[in-house]
């Protein structure tokens, strides 16, 4: 160690005033950031680390005393429940599904909407609402006026006797957040194609390329930040969706509509078991942090991060 | 392609937007007309179009004691909203305009809070507040929803703060005035609409969030979606009850989101939008 404190005095050391003045200037700079910094490891971090904890033991509510180390057994026991699987499997259609289908319909809905007619800015408020609408209220009304077998508006308009929320539950709660989440998609599209120059497009016009080929020569490339914004933040949200199916199919029939979050829910609120819901809720942070690794980078790239950094 | 047969298509692709737009919001439009039905009237078959209304359901929903909940959702909402802006507003700043080296690293883990599910922490947020007395409390959820959105507060403002054009600031410090008098002066008057679009879509999703407000609330510190649960188990019995209440519970965001939509637009499109 004394021969390394003594290197640096031959070449030329920046005093310890100086150096000790630079460290207090990047803990002056950081100030304003470390009290959102700390808020948020507080809020966000601390509990889920005291959630892998848990995970680590067996603890039943119900059961107080009960609590005690048991190592990996609940992440075995996650692995081999069925309804685990099942639930991941629908988290993962409910999320693609979801965010695809209503890209999709946000896409159609923003072009109709990127024209000058009249009443244009009442149909935007219109198309905007089921964004506005609490989700809660919105799943409720779902399930009672839209889906209803007896008395719902969907069987009345098609003449049909379905029962939507028994036979298609899992399409029928996907209905409901796509109609939720699709004026947020319109809303974000929409935005991408007002910043694109008109100039270019009146020359792409000029230079006799029709609509189609317009739309995907030119629009669609510089679309794609926007899309790639609206996919991340629709899936965020989306991937947790607990309201719809809390409030339509309760998961059921049997098991057919339960996602993640509801299962976990159900296993701690229901069941009481600590160790194995906060197990399963270790898992999904883990599965979630491979798919959001790569999100990140997308993120990252869209938005230039670099830039604001000197 | 005449100007005719261009114009004619034009009235349809109009037609066709406004259809679009109608059908779509029609399961909103159907609450605002259930909610003034009498119970008789809500649910048949086929629905009833002609109805004399009534104002019974909006009274009931009240007496029903409607209104904690709702004082109970904008206290949480608008202390919430505050308590982001105080914490990301600087935080913002910091990464921004006098940036830390640290600036990406720091972005990235804010973005990567808000993948943690939040299934994944209720558990011990629901021990935790069970064992300080917290259950139930209005204050629990309002330190919950501050961290549910700061993280992409902190996002849209900083790109908001990009937009300062930093020669103005240059010039104000050449100028000899004092950080504070640059922030007040130069600073807010360019990023005061970026963070208004920023706190109306915390008030958005601090309104509308269901997770926290049903696992960790009740009769005290319950919000309006809580006292929609209340339908869940009278299903096919209230629905012009449920309307109304689904409509006055949603009404304060729907006003807000209307009037601001613009604000919305950029806000969502992280100041990407001029």
């Amino acid at each position: 160690m004394t021969t390394l404190v003594e290197a640096p005095q031959s070449a030329e050391p920046p005093s310890t005033r100086t150096r000790s003045r630079q460290r207090s200037a990047a803990w002056k700079r950081r100030a304003p950031l470390l009290p959102a910094l700390l808020f948020t490891i507080a809020v966000t971090q601390v509990p889920f680390l005291v959630t892998v904890f848990y995970s680590f033991q067996s603890w039943n509510m119900v059961r107080p005393g009960s609590q005690h180390f048991v190592g990996f057994d609940n992440y075995v026991d996650v692995f081999t429940d069925s309804v685990f699987l099942q639930a991941l499997g629908n988290t993962v259609t409910l999320t693609v599904v979801c965010v695809f289908v209503a890209m999709l319909l946000g896409l159609g809905l923003a072009l109709l909407l990127d024209r000058t007619f009249p009443g244009r800015g009442i149909v935007r408020t219109l198309l905007i609402t089921p964004f506005l609408i609490l989700p809660a209220a919105g799943a409720l009304l779902w399930k009672t006026t839209m889906f209803d077998p007896t008395y719902g508006l969907l069987n009345w308009a098609f003449g049909v006797e379905v029962e939507w929320l028994s036979n298609y539950p899992l399409a029928a709660v996907m209905t409901q957040i796509v109609w939720q989440w699709t004026p947020f998609m319109m809303l974000l599209i929409l935005a991408g194609l007002q910043a694109q120059s008109r100039e270019v497009l009146e020359a792409a016009q000029v230079d006799g390329a029709g609509r189609w080929r317009t739309f995907v020569s030119i629009t669609l490339p510089q679309l794609s930040r926007y899309l790639q914004l609206a996919v991340l933040l629709g899936a965020i949200y989306i991937v947790n969706s607990f309201d719809a199916i809390y409030l339509m199919t309760q998961g059921g029939p049997g098991t057919a509509s339960t996602n993640l979050p509801y299962y976990i829910y159900q296993r701690a609120f229901e069941g009481f078991d600590v160790g194995q819901s906060s197990a399963m809720g270790v898992v999904v942070v883990a599965m979630t942090l491979i798919v959001a690794t790569f999100a990140l980078r997308l993120m990252f790239r869209a938005f230039d991060v670099s830039r604001g950094v000197k | 392609m005449t100007a005719r047969t261009n114009r004619l298509g034009r009235g349809a692709l109009t037609g066709l937007t406004w259809l679009v737009a109608l059908l779509f919001v029609f399961p909103v439009i159907w609450m605002v007309v259930t909610s003034f039905k009498h119970e008789v009237d809500a649910a048949t078959d086929p629905p009833t179009f002609a109805f004399t209304p009534t104002l019974e359901q909006f009274t009931t929903i009240l007496d029903r004691g409607f209104l904690p909940y709702l004082a109970n959702s904008a206290f949480v909402t608008g202390l919430s909203t505050l308590l982001v802006l105080l914490l990301g507003v600087p935080a913002a700043y910091a990464l921004s305009l006098a940036p830390v080296k640290q600036t990406s690293n720091a972005l990235g883990f804010f973005l990567s809070t808000k993948m943690l599910p939040i299934v994944a922490a209720i558990i011990p947020l629901y021990v935790i507040s069970q064992n300080l007395g917290m259950l139930d409390n209005v204050w629990a959820l309002i330190v919950l929803y501050a961290g549910m959105n700061l993280p992409l507060a902190v996002w849209m403002m900083r790109s908001f703060f990009l937009e300062v054009p930093t020669e103005m600031i240059e010039a104000a410090r050449v100028d000899g005035a004092k950080l504070p008098t640059v922030l007040y002066r130069v600073v807010l008057p360019v990023v005061a609409p970026g963070i208004a679009a920023t706190a109306l879509i915390c008030v958005i999703f601090a309104w509308t969030e269901f997770f926290y407000a049903v696992n960790l609330t009740a009769a005290q510190a319950g919000t309006v979606p809580v006292f929609l649960v209340g339908f869940i188990t009278s299903e096919g019995l209230f629905w012009a009850q449920l309307s109304a209440a689904a409509l006055l519970a949603s009404l304060p965001v729907m006003i807000i989101g209307w009037v601001a939509q613009n604000h919305l637009v950029r806000g969502l499109s992280m100041g990407a939008v001029k």
